[in-house]
């Protein structure tokens, strides 16, 4: 299974941001989406996760073999480490609770309310739901944020296994993870264009032509 | 040629700016001619006197009331399968028609229940249903009015439409059953069917076919200012765009 | 499935849940009643029906806009959304959680507040019938409310806006009940309307409150 995205165009709140997002990804490789603040890296990911529709292209996986990770964590700050995980692990059908737990370095917090993690703390713990859903693809959006240099290179170890084995990790990051081995594509700036210069036409455009 | 051509913004637009004076003048001359033929050359009835006049604004506005609630379940559902934006665009602008004249069929109703009831509210099921239309379209209206994004706007308005017109029924029947319930065989509702004449009734048809000609004529100029109003706005949008 | 259940209990009992606020306000309800309508015994038991049973709906009404909101600000409606079960089962279980959190509890004290209100003797039973036939339905259309204004700041007063004209065949057939049973009269037709009511809201409400969730998201 290869993930092919051709020609990809999305929009947020009803403005067109990208058009034409072609790439191919392999098992064992990552490719990272870099692109300055509002290009449209968030649309794009959530686009191929499901959660908006494309305006055009096409997309070779569906999204179910997509993992998500989003600027939120989705944590519960009433429930301890071990409940948030093992929660996602029941939805996805996994028993990788206590894999992640060790993996993401955060068995020694395993008892404590999400309220009382750090920031980082909670990061990790939001990335450690990646490891108990079990599926093949990672979708990451700015993975690094509020993690120290230490838990960015423990994270980027957890990729480079996943990747190893036969995993494959989507990331839109302005940071250097370490992955030497991870493509790249920018995001070149989209320029809107008017239907008359062959840019996607609204419905408005013609009422009063 | 296709019905589905006039959900073109472009192609409505054409239209609806033709039949829009044609919709008005109807609406005008069929309403007076109405009106003054059913206020002023109808006897004054046995029973009620002359406020049984009143029948010929109460009846086409109760009638319209329902109706624009039905029309904007039929745009919302072309806009849901077909996603022409004209249709959502007309629903959103039939909505505080239909709310209008719920509330002039309200008000005319307690006018009318004033001297023949001798309270200006009764909670007849008929009266009651109609105060329940009145707050689901003030609910519709307020979801619009709440959500920036039109996409969304039209989208999550036209679920409501939908689940709120099989509530809408569901309340008309439980109203019917409850009041029922309170007093034993109705002593307050009124069988304007089996009670209008015939000296009532033409009047009253011209009546309603002047409501309806008015109704189209506001829907069609409404929905002709949402067109331009999102013209606008994806005018603005595209400036801010490339600039 | 019934993770997210165990988990929308679990938050809903520990801090913070807001678990129990609905109850006080619906005691308060039947505390302020009598006393704004007069201690008289005979006008309270005729109108202690339809005051139990709007005060079920406003306590059900205040938890509401919890249902979908929590989870949309902190990301896990995203989540959920991307997850491997339908967000027409998600969006089933957490209405079936907030009945168990609210109308529930709410079933289960209200023939206390009947005692408070004078209810007559036989409608105790019913009250009780008809508060656990009706009040899910409450809890599945308030869920359909909630989905449509998730992604709105200050929705909790467009969502009662929304919510309370859906409400009615359900008060309706649910305060029938109780006020035909307290009178000794047949209540088999509205219990039935109201069973009706109840299961086909959850049947098809989820289908359309998951649509909405699925357009606020994107």
């Amino acid at each position: 299974m290869e993930l092919r995205v051709t020609n990809l165009a999305c929009a947020r709140g009803g403005l067109t941001v990208l058009e034409g997002v072609s790439f191919t990804l392999r098992p064992g490789h990552a490719l990272v989406l870099r692109g300055p603040n509002g290009i449209g890296k968030t649309t794009a990911l959530r686009t191929l996760c499901g959660l908006q529709p494309a305006l055009a292209g096409e997309v070779s996986v569906p999204p179910e073999s997509m993992a998500y990770a989003a600027h939120a964590d989705g944590l519960k700050a009433t429930l301890t480490v071990t409940e948030n995980l093992a929660f996602w692990a029941a939805v996805y059908g996994t028993d990788l609770v206590e894999d992640a737990l060790q993996r993401m370095n955060l068995d020694a917090l395993r008892d404590r309310m999400a309220a009382n993690l750090s920031a980082g703390q909670k990061r990790r713990l939001g990335l450690a739901r990646l490891l108990v859903t079990g599926r093949p693809i990672w979708v990451l959006d700015e993975p690094t944020v509020s993690l120290d240099a230490a838990s960015v290179a423990l994270f980027a170890g957890v990729i480079r296994a996943h990747l190893a084995a036969g995993g494959m990790a989507l990331i839109a990051t302005h940071i250097d993870l370490g992955l030497d081995e991870a493509e790249i594509l920018d995001l070149g700036p989209f320029k809107a264009r008017s239907p008359r210069d062959g840019g996607p036409a609204s419905a408005f455009d013609e009422a009063f032509t | 040629m296709s019905i589905w051509e006039y959900a073109n913004p472009k192609k409505f637009m054409q239209t609806s700016a033709w039949a829009l004076p044609w919709f008005t003048g109807l609406a005008v001359l069929s309403m007076l001619v109405g009106l003054i033929w059913g206020f002023f050359f109808t006897p004054d009835d046995y029973k009620q006197g002359s406020t049984v006049k009143i029948i010929f604004l109460h009846v086409p506005a109760a009638m319209l009331a329902i109706n624009a609630w039905l029309m904007m379940l039929v745009t919302s559902l072309i806009w849901l399968i077909r996603r022409h934006h004209v249709s959502a665009l007309a629903a959103k602008a039939a909505a505080p028609i239909g709310l209008t004249f719920t509330l002039i069929a309200l008000v005319t109703g307690a006018i009318w229940g004033q001297p023949m009831w001798g309270t200006w509210w009764a909670w007849d099921p008929r009266l009651t249903s109609f105060l329940i239309l009145f707050l689901f379209y003030l609910g519709y209206i307020a979801l619009w009015q709440a959500i920036d994004n039109p996409d969304t706007a039209a989208d999550l308005t036209s679920v409501l439409c939908i689940v709120g017109s099989v509530f809408a029924v569901l309340s008309r029947y439980a109203v019917n059953f409850w009041n029922q319930g309170l007093h034993q065989g109705a002593s307050l509702s009124l069988d304007k069917e089996e009670h209008v004449s015939d000296v009532f009734y033409f009047p009253l048809l011209v009546c309603i076919g002047g409501f309806i000609a008015l109704f189209v004529a506001l829907v069609l100029l409404r929905t002709r200012t949402e067109i331009r109003s999102r013209r606008l706005q994806a005018l603005l949008t595209r400036e801010r765009g490339t600039a | 499935m019934i993770a997210l259940l165990i988990r929308d209990l679990r938050l809903a009992m520990r801090a913070g849940g807001g678990f129990g606020l609905g109850l006080a306000f619906f005691l308060l309800v039947a505390v302020l009643v009598p006393l704004g309508v007069g201690p008289e015994g005979s006008t309270l038991a005729k109108i202690a029906p339809g005051i139990l049973w709007v005060g079920a709906l406003l306590a059900c009404l205040l938890s509401l806009d919890r249902i979908f909101a929590l989870d949309f600000e902190d990301g896990s409606l995203d989540l959920l959304a991307t997850a491997p079960m339908p967000l027409e089962g998600v969006v089933a279980v957490k209405a079936f959680a907030h009945w168990l959190v609210t109308g529930l509890p709410l079933t289960l004290v209200a023939p206390v507040l009947g005692l408070l209100l004078n209810l007559p003797g036989a409608g105790y039973g019913w009250l009780v019938a008809s508060l656990a036939l009706g009040t899910p339905a409450l809890s599945v259309i308030g869920a359909f409310g909630a989905a449509l204004t998730v992604g709105l700041k200050r929705g909790g007063l467009l969502l009662s806006l929304l919510v309370l004209p859906l409400y009615v065949p359900t008060l309706i057939f649910g305060a029938e009940v109780v006020k035909r049973g307290a009178e000794g009269q047949a209540v088999s037709t509205p219990l039935l309307l109201l069973a009706g009511i109840t299961a086909g809201a959850a049947a098809l409400l989820p289908f359309a409150s998951a649509a909405a969730i699925r357009v606020n998201l994107r």
